[in-house]
């Protein structure tokens, strides 16, 4: 474990990063020309992407629940906010919408929950995730079928506009510092405690006054809120949505860059979806190999690190020295090696 | 004086095994009541019939005269009353000192106000003299899975003890333990039975341990209240050694 205060530096350090990633900074004289427009755009996307992952690791990672529906949760919000936009409201109405849908949905999700664990409440999910990729594809008068919905507009903040990728890759960028500091506080408060308990053991944890039934639902409401959250960028930042992105296969990935980034690690969903979203522009050169290379990639590290790349990063890092039991175990009657 | 539990025929069935056939007593306030019995006589099935973790078959309980049956345990941890489980039940990758805030803090306020109050619920404070009364000091920021056994159940217990609970079933707390802890473990009871006039209910195969700790004594045996009494005369009851011995 790093220091908190090292772990608060090297975040701010993070931060700048981003916020300058965009900008050509060889006229204060140091050599880095600044992302093009296809870079900042794929930034963008990184950066939803872990939006709706940070929502998969709560229920997976930190409430030790399961979901492959992620990207249907990411179809309300892109829908919701497509809709709404193009009926001529204004996107922040239409981002609040498409978390309350998502939450609502994400609730209702939540009751198998109650009664199933494990792989039986994956495949719950997952049913879910074709259901609601059908209702994409099939209510064409909605949400226009496989045809999908264009011309999604890119809000404006204070009267001027966000059209540019790069203003609309700060805003972006802003809105995932809020949800980010947003989901730390959860997890760092009492609930995040609860929802551990939730994880290792719901029998003891209910036995202790944890309510679990009520803390499943909540860690499925707010880890589905998330997703549509993550929507409701996506659909403005592509300009454009059909049912694909929100099919299935996505889903399975948004579980995959959890369980790669570090399930349960809080920096893992940012990790996780830069293996998913960045390796792959990074791997263009090996074309058709990249998806070879990412499956190697990722049995190598479920085979090896099991915690993932941040689990990985903490066994790398020196362990920060504790008290050891060793000194006076004797007195309890403890003999400890 | 109303009891703080009452257990009122209460049975259960797993099919064909009837664990427990109707059990009915009394727990009166600042009482350490023993159950012992064979293995597989029923104790652990009649905790969780109490406590909401099994639906019995049939049968009431009562809290201070209010009928409790059909309550989940969350919600009669809240009426104050806590366990423990036969088997270690602790949140291996939580530390000692997390255990133990987690143990209170949903006695603690609203559960809007704990999202956005103090990340300790106000509780460090008492987990830490929990810590240093169960002589868990040194280990306080140690993941609980790291300890040893031993010292997983001293935590377990005191985990118990967090909220401040009325009424205490331990099941076997004293399972596993070596003898320099049990004695600690026993005087740690003692010592809060009387300082909180916290009653408890206490599941042991330990003989000596109960004898030493409890008032009174309750026997099951296949599912039945096979006797009853202070320590020495259930000691003595033939039906007793029978039970354990006989077969
Ligand atoms: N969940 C269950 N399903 C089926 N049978 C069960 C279940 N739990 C307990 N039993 C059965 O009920 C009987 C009583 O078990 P219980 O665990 O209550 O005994 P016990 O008195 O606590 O024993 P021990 O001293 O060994 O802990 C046993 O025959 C056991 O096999
Ligand atoms: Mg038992």
């Amino acid at each position: 474990m790093i220091s908190p205060r090292l772990a608060w530096l090297l975040v701010a350090l993070g931060a700048l990063m981003l916020v300058l990633a965009p900008i050509d900074l060889t006229g204060i004289g140091i050599p880095y020309p600044g992302l093009k427009r296809y870079g900042t755009y794929i930034m963008t996307l990184w950066l939803v992407t872990a939006i709706a992952a940070m929502g998969v690791n709560l229920i997976v990672g930190y409430a030790g629940l399961e979901t492959l529906a992620q990207a249907a949760f990411v179809g309300i919000g892109a829908y919701v906010t497509a809709l709404m936009v193009k009926a001529g409201w204004p996107f922040g109405l239409a981002f609040l919408a498409s978390g309350v849908a998502a939450f609502a949905v994400g609730i209702m999700l939540g009751f198998p929950a109650l009664r199933v664990r494990k792989h039986y409440l994956a495949f719950v999910t997952l049913a879910f995730s074709v259901l609601a990729w059908l209702v994409f594809r099939n209510e064409q008068w909605l949400t226009g079928g496989v045809m999908g919905i264009g011309d999604i507009s890119r809000p404006t903040l204070f009267g001027h506009t966000l059209r540019r990728h790069v203003d609309f890759y700060w805003f972006v960028l802003a809105i995932t510092a809020v949800l980010t500091f947003a989901l730390w506080w959860i997890i760092r408060s009492p609930w995040g405690r609860a929802f551990t308990a939730l994880r290792e053991n719901p029998i003891r944890a209910e036995s202790l006054g944890v309510d679990v039934r009520l803390y499943t639902l909540l860690a499925f409401a707010i880890g589905s809120a998330y997703g549509g959250l993550a929507g409701s960028l996506y659909a403005p930042l592509v300009e454009f949505i059909d049912p694909n992105p929100f099919a299935l296969g996505p889903s399975l990935l948004f579980m995959l860059m959890v369980v790669v980034g570090g399930a349960g690690r809080f920096a893992g969903p940012f990790v996780g979806a830069a293996v998913a979203v960045l390796l792959p522009e990074w791997l263009r050169f090996a074309e058709g190999f990249y998806l070879l290379i990412y499956a190697v990639l990722v049995m190598t590290m479920m085979a090896f690190c099991p915690t993932g790349i941040m689990g990985l990063a903490e066994r790398l890092l020196p362990a920060r020295r504790r008290p050891t039991a060793a000194a006076t175990a004797p007195l309890l009657g403890e003999a400890k090696p | 004086m109303t009891a703080v539990l009452e257990v009122r025929d209460i049975a259960k069935s797993f099919g064909g095994v009837h664990a427990v056939q109707g059990v009915s007593f009394d727990v009166h306030e600042g009482e350490i009541l023993g159950i012992i019995g064979p293995n597989g006589s029923g104790k652990s099935t009649l905790f969780n019939c109490i406590l909401g973790q099994l639906a019995p078959t049939r049968g009431e309980v009562r809290i201070d005269g209010r009928n409790v049956s059909g309550k989940r345990p969350s919600e009669l941890n809240r009426l104050g009353i806590s366990r423990t489980f036969q088997l270690l039940q602790v949140f291996p990758q939580l530390t000692v000192r997390e255990n133990l805030i987690l143990a209170g803090q949903e006695h603690k306020g609203s559960r809007l106000g704990r999202l956005f109050g103090a990340r300790d619920a106000g509780l460090g404070a008492a987990a830490d003299r929990m810590i240093d009364f169960f002589r868990l000091g040194h280990l306080a920021h140690e993941n609980a899975g790291g300890l040893s056994y031993g010292q997983q159940k001293l935590l377990d217990a005191a985990m118990a003890f967090m909220a401040g609970p009325r009424l205490v079933l331990l099941d076997e707390p004293a399972g596993g333990v070596n003898l320099t802890m049990l004695a600690s473990l026993k005087e740690r009871l003692q010592a809060i039975n009387r300082e909180t006039r916290a009653t408890f209910v206490v599941i042991e195969h330990n003989m000596e341990f109960v004898m030493a700790l409890c008032s009174r004594i309750i026997v099951l045996a296949e599912g039945r209240i096979i006797a009853e009494g202070e320590p020495a005369a259930v000691r003595r009851d033939p039906k007793v050694i029978e039970a354990y011995l006989g077969h």
